[in-house]
């Protein structure tokens, strides 16, 4: 990558490798929570709802102090992670953590409004037909909810990719382990003479954003093509 | 053997059921709103009654009293429901596997496809079939779930004369060939009496008889229904 600086291009990676994480870790948690709140009624079901949703309400610096005060060494589940040797604070996975966090929300919101506008009669024909709960959901409910997936995936994704309030102030700003490409770029702009660094990166943030969205909207188009004519 | 004995509320509306039939075949004949639907889906467990029982060929599949409510996965019945309900992002084949999953039995298969005539039409997805093709589908699906009896909601409402009679061709074809016990819900006295042994009448919520077939023709309450078909 000689278009790149050995510093820019270790942020572009570490960036696609926090995203990337993020997105696959917060996933499985994401559509059991969008399923509960599609499909299910119980008592905090409101509470859960606006726990689930803060991220996307409060600063990210708030966020990122939040998960400082809980995982960070002085912390309550950090210092259970520090005994263990599976620290995150001020390690990329620390960063992860940061943007499955900000991205968690948004898979939620699609993926609810996505399990809402399948058809529920056809889960129930699905029963009728000896189907374990299961089975309804990975054979019925899950695949007539992909455009919903795709949607919130690639927003995760973009999310995950931008971090960048949360990030800092969890784990700060490492070389290789927690400066992303949002921070590196900012501490570009930042140095004197950077400018031409930072122009350069926010050439790759967006052709990276380009390219996560058009790749979503070339799968939707196949799901859809899928869905009509196959 | 059908037990239906139950009571169960729908906001305003409120069924109230005893009934008792060695039939086969039972049909469950009144106009829309008489509860007949309702009934089926309280015997597929997806509607709860309030107090009852409900029992078919010695399996009781609800009763308020013993804490019985198999659910709906575990009750073995195959419903054809009026809506057709094929799941649409699936073919026909795989529309039918889906039934079949419990006992994917190859020669079973085949067998289904070739009683309602699907063979030509496994490649295709549901919004390619036409109304007729698509009941036929449901059936297959039904009735590929190994169903221990046959709920039809409807099994011939919404399709062109064609596609009627071919439906109610395979569903006699089904009837001689299978002698599974079904349970019909219907409004049309000539489809009753094609598939049907024995017909439980509802009005409002209520049942008003269970006629043996022969004694069906005569009743009163079906003219409606007889002018409606002579008007075809």
């Amino acid at each position: 990558m000689s278009f790149l600086s050995p510093d820019e291009a270790q942020a572009l990676t570490l960036s696609l490798k926090v995203a990337f994480v993020a997105v696959a870790c917060t996933l499985p948690p994401a559509i059991g929570c969008a399923w509960l709140m599609a499909r299910r009624r119980f008592p905090g079901k409101v509470l859960l709802e606006t726990v689930i949703l803060l991220p996307l309400i409060l600063p990210p610096v708030v966020t990122g102090y939040a998960l400082l005060a809980l995982f960070g060494h002085q912390g309550a589940i950090g210092r259970v992670l520090d005994a263990l040797h599976l620290s995150i604070a001020f390690r990329w996975t620390g960063a992860a953590l940061a943007a499955g966090v900000m991205a968690f929300p948004l898979l939620v919101v699609a993926l609810r409004s996505a399990f809402e506008s399948v058809d529920r009669k056809l889960e129930q024909a699905a029963a009728t037909l000896g189907a374990s709960a299961w089975r309804i959901f990975f054979g019925i409910t899950l695949p007539l909810s992909l455009r919903g997936l795709v949607a919130g995936l690639a927003l995760a994704f973009a999310r995950a990719f931008g971090e960048f309030g949360a990030t800092i102030t969890f784990v700060s700003s490492i070389p290789g382990q927690t400066r992303t490409l949002p921070i590196a770029l900012y501490e570009l702009l930042e140095t004197p003479g950077g400018e031409s660094g930072a122009l350069r990166l926010t050439w790759v943030a967006l052709i990276v954003a380009l390219v996560a969205t058009l790749g979503a909207a070339l799968l939707l188009r196949r799901t859809r093509n899928t869905e009509q004519v196959a | 053997m059908i037990e239906l004995d139950f009571s169960l509320a729908r906001g305003e509306f409120a069924l109230q059921l005893a009934l008792h039939s060695e039939a086969r075949a039972l049909a469950l004949f009144g106009d829309s709103g008489c509860g007949k639907t309702s009934t089926l889906y309280a015997i597929a467990g997806l509607l709860r009654p309030t107090r009852g029982r409900i029992v078919l060929d010695d399996r009781v599949l609800f009763d308020s009293q013993a804490d019985v409510d198999v659910p709906v996965a575990r009750r073995a019945l195959g419903v054809v429901f009026q809506d057709v309900r094929l799941f649409p992002h699936l073919s026909v084949r795989d529309n039918l596997r889906y039934g079949a999953s419990r006992s994917p039995d190859a020669s079973r298969f085949d067998a289904a496809v070739q009683l309602l005539g699907l063979a030509a039409l496994l490649k295709r997805k549901p919004d390619q079939l036409s109304g007729g093709q698509a009941r036929r589908v449901a059936i297959g699906r039904a009735l590929l779930s190994e169903p221990a009896a046959l709920l039809l909601d409807e099994p011939l409402s919404n399709l062109h004369r064609e596609a009627r009679a071919e439906v109610l061709e395979h569903l006699r074809e089904l009837k001689r060939e299978l002698a599974l016990t079904t349970i019909l819900v219907s409004h049309q006295a000539d489809e009753v009496r094609a598939l049907a042994d024995a017909v439980a009448l509802l009005d409002d919520g209520h049942l008003r008889g269970v006629l043996p077939i022969a004694e069906f023709a005569q009743e009163p309450c079906v003219s409606n229904a007889r002018a409606d078909v002579a008007a075809r």
